[in-house]
This record gives structure tokens, C-alpha cells and sequence, in this order.
């Protein structure tokens, strides 16, 4: 491969994370992990095998018990508060298990919160953006409806315009689709692989949906906080 | 719009009960602090302007003489005395010309008068009464106590044998303007007046002795040919007075005692009454305080999800900081200009309820605009000092345990 010296934009060294003070749970054993840019990846593994954990850490929303996390150059254990959030509002994109939006919030502007919080302003250029992407979701005619009122896929599919708004380098999804149809399913997909196509947006998928992992460069499979195997696709 | 202030007024919009709840607590407490302001400043002024209604700012004058004893014990000799105190007799202050030109230039008199005071008795048919002759100069005295204003009968006019006469004294001796009295003085002197005219001055002790004449006159009822026993001075801010009487003094060498000095337990009474005002508007403080921050307490556990989703999704902690402070700063400012309405409102009726027989309000109320900008700028300040604490507790939020469960 011709980059393969580059520096890889995600490395998780040995990650460990342990919960609860006297009973301990391990939820990573001890992880090792490393992203290229462009990559497609999805995370699998059967429930409560630590994939949620694991993207918490990648999306610095947690800090590993021991272990060393990099995104780009940076080596993001040794930063404070502030320095996390100002990484992870350069570079990534979230898109939760649980998808969150702000109830307080339109689905437009939901889908600007993550460049407006961090600049505080919000500007045109952000506000078209956002309606483009709810555009390419299907949501053109419910952007301004509160997300409340917004049905459960309506919502999931707010949560991925909202993780490319800004169009990170990474995108890190906790089951995107889970909520969704089959065809909605593919809709998301297709919008993600888009990115990845033509911008270059590395992605981190949890999936339960074969489907989907079928869909990706490489399948990262976690077994009981460990990494069980790492595939690649023949490239299509 | 700025984000903070954008999540900030759209959570304040969102929580319309709460929102609305704390904002009628914060306008009651408001409303109560501009309410005691405006009756009891208005009330004090009231008082301070009666009381200087009939009596001079500053009052200058040749100091007592003190008895003296012939010979002043020593180390070795111990003197038993009975030293009698000297009767007072009227002096003249040393050109007194000059020392009311000087005193005119000290920084905040306004008007300096000379006046020649001295008891006497007045006479009229069989009644004999004492009374306190003044002799004034008729321009200048004006502008210490504007009596012109207070005639209630006859007119302004202490020149060629004419005199003004207190309204209770007047009545007492039964004169009324056009009328001849007579009048001895403590010297012994004799002179019929006529009278031109009747003035009050609403305080009984000078409406039952007063008779103004003029300085002339006075000078030779007292024999003091040019001369004047007294200079009276009013001062641009009442409240000053004490520290023009101190100049006065140092620079004239004479007594000088301000009304502040005269009614030192009138201006107790009123420095008690602010401090019970002070007492009140700070527990009324506190409890809007308290009311404001636990408002956003409550909002921040309720909104703690929310809250980690803006830090995940990259929003900055001083940012998170900002939209609660801004909540606090806002509660704060639209509570005391619905408090100051209402606080004005209820003044203006409380004033209209309470009135006297004649018409003029039993408590006049004091309204001014600095009384509003200094309660909005309070309750602001309070709103924001109260979002403190829950601010930073929303700012430190751990955005992991936020959006970990749905
Ligand atoms: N805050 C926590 N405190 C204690 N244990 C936790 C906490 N969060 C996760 N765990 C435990 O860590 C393990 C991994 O959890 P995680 O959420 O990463 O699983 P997952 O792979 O995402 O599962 P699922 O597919 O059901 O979402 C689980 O055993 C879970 O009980
Ligand atoms: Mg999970």
C-alpha cells in the first residue's frame, strides 16, 4: 500500500477500562487498534463485549484505565478537559447509540450543534450544509419539526447528518441503523459511504446487522473486551 | 444569535412553568425592594425637608463666653470655686462683612445672610408674650428660608417699622397685618411696629415666637449699630452641611453649627430606619438568590443528558458555563423590570391611598430612574451570582455518563 507509512489517524494502544470501585468490570482487556484514513470499518461483537466502551474512548467522551490513544498526532490521554473537547470537535463525529438529540432543538438545528457550540456562532454557510444533509436523509420536510416529534428512524437519521456536519476525519457510530427499515438502513449506509467516497471520512461502525458489516472494508470483531479477529475485505 | 445565548433563551422558553414561577418570585421580591426604597427615601426627604423648613443649613456665630475663674489652680495650691456662668449679652461678629464674603467662597454655600437675633416680649391689649426677634436682610434671607412663600396672610415686607409675625403667635396676640404691636426687648427697649404680614413655617416653636424685622431695626432694638450676632449659610447638599460648618469654623474662627448637629437624633432615627430598610432589602436578596439558583439547579439535573450530548458533540465547558449564566443574569433582569412596575405601582397607590385632609400625600413616595437602574443592575448581578454554582456544576459534567444511557 502506498500510505502505509503514514502515520494511521486512529491507534489504540493497550487499552484497558475497568469499572465500579470495589467490583471491578472489565470492559476492555486490553485493546489494540489502528484506523487508516478512508478506512470503512465496522465494529461487531456480541453484546456487552465492550464495543460502546471502546468507542467512548476512540471518541475521548472517557478516559481508558491504562492505555494510549492517538488521533492524528495527537496522543490524547495526557489532555486535559478542554484540550478533549477541542480535539474532539476538530476531528470527530458522533453518531450515538442512542442517537441524542436535544429535544430543545429543531432537527436543523441539531444537525448544526456541533460546529455552532464549538465556534458559537452560526453561521449561513453551516445552516445550508445542515439542510443538505437532512436533504440527503429524506428529512427535507421535517426540518424544523422539534425531534420530539420526529418517529425513531427519523431521528437516527437526524443523529448521522448531525456526526457530518462538519465533515470530520473520523466518524464513530454506535449502531446507526439499528432503529431503522431495511430500506431506510441502506439509505444511511449509502449516505456514509458517500462521505467516505468522495471525501475521504474514516468510519467506525458498530453493527449487530450483518448486512451492514458485509457493506464494510474490514470487520473488527471484540469478544469479551478483546479484539477475537480483524478482517478485510478483498478491496471491490 | 450567540449559541449560548440561542440554548440559554430557548431552555428558559421550553420550561414556560418554571420559567414563569421564579420570575413572579423574583418580581415580589423586586417589587418589595423598590417599594421600601421609594416610601422610606421618600418619607426621610419629606422629614428632612420639613425640618429644614425652619431652620437654617449652617449657623455661624460668636462663640459663648466661657466663665473664668481669677486664679487657676496649680501643682501646689487647690482652689475651691463656685464659678457663676456669665449671662450671655449680644455681640457682633468682628466685621462681619468681610467673614461673609469669605465664607461665601467656600466650596458648596450657596447664600450666606446676616441676621441680629435677640429675645423680647410682644404686647397687644393685655397679652404678653415672648418672642424671638430676627432681623434679616430682606434679599438675602431668602434664599436661606424663602418665607415670601410661606406668607398666609399681608405680604412680604420688614422695611420702615414694618414686621412679619409667626402664624401662632399672631393668632395668640390676635394681630393681623395692618395691625400695631408693640414690642420689648431684653435690653429694655421699646418700639411700636406695624405688622405687614402673617407667615408659617410648620414647625411650632418658630410659628409661636418669630418676629422677622429688619436687620436695621434690629441693630438699634439691641444696639449694635452694624453690627450682626449671627451669619446663616445654605449649603448645595444638606448632607454636607457638617463639613461646611467644620470650615466655617476653621476658617472664621467662629462657632458654626449645622442642622445636622441641631438634629442629631432626627438623623439617628433616620440612619436607624435605612439600617432596618438595608436589613430587609438584603434577606429579600438572599431569598431571590437562593429562589434563582435553585431553579437552575433543578434545571441542570434535569437537563444533565442534554448537557453531555452539547459537551459530546464538541461544545465547549465555558460555553456550557455561559448558557447558565446567562439564564441567571436574564431571570434576574426581567424579574426587576416586572418587579420595578409593579414596585411603582403599588407606591403610587399606597401614596394616593394615604392622603392628608388637605390633599398632600401622608407618605410621599420617591420614584427615580437611578432607583430602578440600580434594582435592575442588583437583581441582574444577583441572578448572575446565583447561576454560579449551578453553571459550573453544568460545566463539569461528565459527557461519558450524560449519553451513556438512553
Ligand atoms: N458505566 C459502567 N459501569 C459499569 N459497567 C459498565 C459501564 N458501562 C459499561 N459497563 C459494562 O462494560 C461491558 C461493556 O459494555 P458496552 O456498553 O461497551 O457493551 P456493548 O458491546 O456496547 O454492548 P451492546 O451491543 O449491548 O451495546 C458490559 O459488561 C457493561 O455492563
Ligand atoms: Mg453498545
Amino acid at each position: 500500500m502506498a500510505d502505509a507509512a503514514e502515520r494511521p489517524l486512529l491507534r489504540v494502544e493497550a487499552a484497558v477500562k475497568e469499572y465500579g470501585e470495589r467490583v471491578k468490570t472489565v470492559a476492555l482487556a486490553g485493546v489494540d487498534l489502528s484506523l487508516d484514513a478512508g478506512e470503512f470499518a465496522a465494529l461487531v461483537g456480541p453484546s456487552g463485549s465492550g464495543k460502546s466502551t471502546l468507542l467512548n474512548l476512540v471518541g475521548l467522551l472517557d478516559r481508558p484505565t491504562s492505555g494510549r490513544i492517538w488521533l492524528g498526532d495527537t496522543e490524547t490521554t495526557a489532555l486535559d478537559e478542554a484540550g478533549l473537547t477541542a480535539v474532539r470537535a476538530r476531528m470527530l463525529g458522533f453518531v450515538f447509540q442512542f442517537h441524542h438529540l436535544l429535544p430543545a432543538f429543531t432537527a436543523v438545528e441539531n444537525v448544526m450543534l456541533p460546529e455552532w457550540g464549538d465556534t458559537g456562532f452560526a453561521s449561513k454557510a453551516l445552516r445550508r450544509r445542515a439542510e443538505e444533509l437532512l436533504h440527503a436523509v429524506g428529512l427535507a420536510d421535517r426540518m424544523s419539526y422539534r425531534t420530539t416529534d420526529l418517529s425513531g428512524g427519523q431521528q437516527q437519521r437526524v443523529a448521522v447528518a448531525r456526526a457530518l456536519v462538519r465533515r470530520p476525519p473520523l466518524v464513530l457510530a454506535d449502531e446507526p441503523t439499528g432503529n431503522l427499515d431495511t430500506e431506510s438502513s441502506h439509505e444511511v449506509l449509502e449516505l456514509m459511504r458517500r462521505f467516505n467516497r468522495e471525501l475521504g471520512t474514516t468510519f467506525l461502525v458498530v453493527t449487530h446487522d450483518p448486512r451492514i458489516a458485509d457493506a464494510c472494508d474490514r470487520v473488527v470483531e471484540l469478544v469479551d473486551g478483546r479484539v477475537e479477529s480483524d478482517h478485510r475485505a478483498a478491496p471491490r | 444569535m450567540p449559541f449560548a445565548w440561542f440554548v440559554a433563551l430557548r431552555y428558559l422558553r421550553d420550561a414556560k412553568g418554571q420559567t414563569a414561577l421564579i420570575l413572579a418570585a423574583v418580581s415580589v421580591g423586586v417589587s418589595v425592594i423598590v417599594f421600601l426604597s421609594a416610601l422610606i427615601n421618600g418619607l426621610q426627604a419629606s422629614l428632612i425637608d420639613k425640618t429644614l423648613g425652619s431652620q437654617p443649613h449652617v449657623t455661624v456665630r460668636v462663640p459663648r463666653e466661657a466663665p473664668r475663674a481669677l486664679v487657676e489652680p496649680t501643682a501646689e495650691t487647690a482652689i475651691a470655686r463656685n464659678v457663676q456662668a456669665t449671662s450671655q449679652r449680644l455681640r457682633s461678629i468682628d466685621q462681619w462683612p468681610l467673614v461673609m464674603a469669605d465664607l461665601e467662597r467656600v466650596a458648596g454655600v450657596t447664600a450666606v445672610a446676616p441676621l441680629v437675633t435677640g429675645a423680647g416680649f410682644a404686647r397687644r391689649g393685655d397679652a404678653k408674650l415672648p418672642i424671638a426677634v430676627r432681623g434679616i436682610d430682606a434679599e438675602r434671607f431668602l434664599s436661606i428660608l424663602d418665607v415670601r412663600r410661606s406668607i398666609v396672610a399681608g405680604r412680604y415686607d420688614v422695611a420702615g417699622g414694618n414686621v412679619l409675625v409667626a402664624s401662632t403667635l399672631a393668632t395668640d396676640l390676635g394681630v393681623a397685618p395692618g395691625d400695631k404691636l408693640r414690642m420689648t426687648t431684653s435690653e429694655g427697649v421699646d418700639d411700636t411696629v406695624t405688622v405687614a404680614g402673617v407667615f408659617t413655617l410648620g414647625n411650632e416653636a418658630v410659628d409661636s415666637t418669630w418676629v422677622l424685622t429688619s436687620l436695621r431695626h434690629a441693630q438699634s432694638l439691641y444696639a449694635l449699630p452694624g453690627g450682626a450676632t449671627s451669619l446663616e449659610l445654605k449649603v448645595a447638599d444638606v448632607f454636607d452641611a457638617e463639613r461646611v460648618a467644620q470650615t466655617a469654623h476653621d476658617r472664621s474662627g467662629l462657632d458654626a453649627q449645622s442642622w445636622m448637629k441641631r438634629n442629631a437624633e432626627l438623623l439617628a432615627g433616620l440612619s436607624a430606619q435605612s439600617g432596618s430598610k438595608a436589613v430587609i432589602q438584603f434577606f429579600v436578596v438572599v431569598a431571590v438568590a437562593l429562589g434563582i439558583a435553585s431553579v437552575l439547579i433543578v434545571s441542570v439535573v434535569q437537563k444533565s443528558r442534554e448537557i453531555g450530548i452539547l459537551r459530546a458533540v464538541g461544545t465547549a465547558p465555558r460555553r456550557v458555563l455561559a448558557v447558565f449564566l446567562i439564564q441567571g443574569g436574564v431571570l434576574g433582569l426581567l424579574g426587576s423590570i416586572v418587579g420595578s412596575a409593579f414596585g411603582a405601582l403599588l407606591s403610587k397607590l399606597f401614596e394616593s391611598m394615604a392622603r392628608d385632609p388637605n390633599g398632600a400625600p401622608k407618605f410621599p413616595i420617591e420614584l427615580d430612574l437611578s432607583l430602578f437602574a440600580a434594582t435592575a443592575a442588583l437583581a441582574t448581578g444577583v441572578g448572575l451570582l446565583a447561576a454560579v454554582i449551578p453553571a459550573r456544576r453544568a460545566a463539569r459534567l461528565d459527557p461519558a455518563k450524560a449519553i451513556r444511557n438512553g
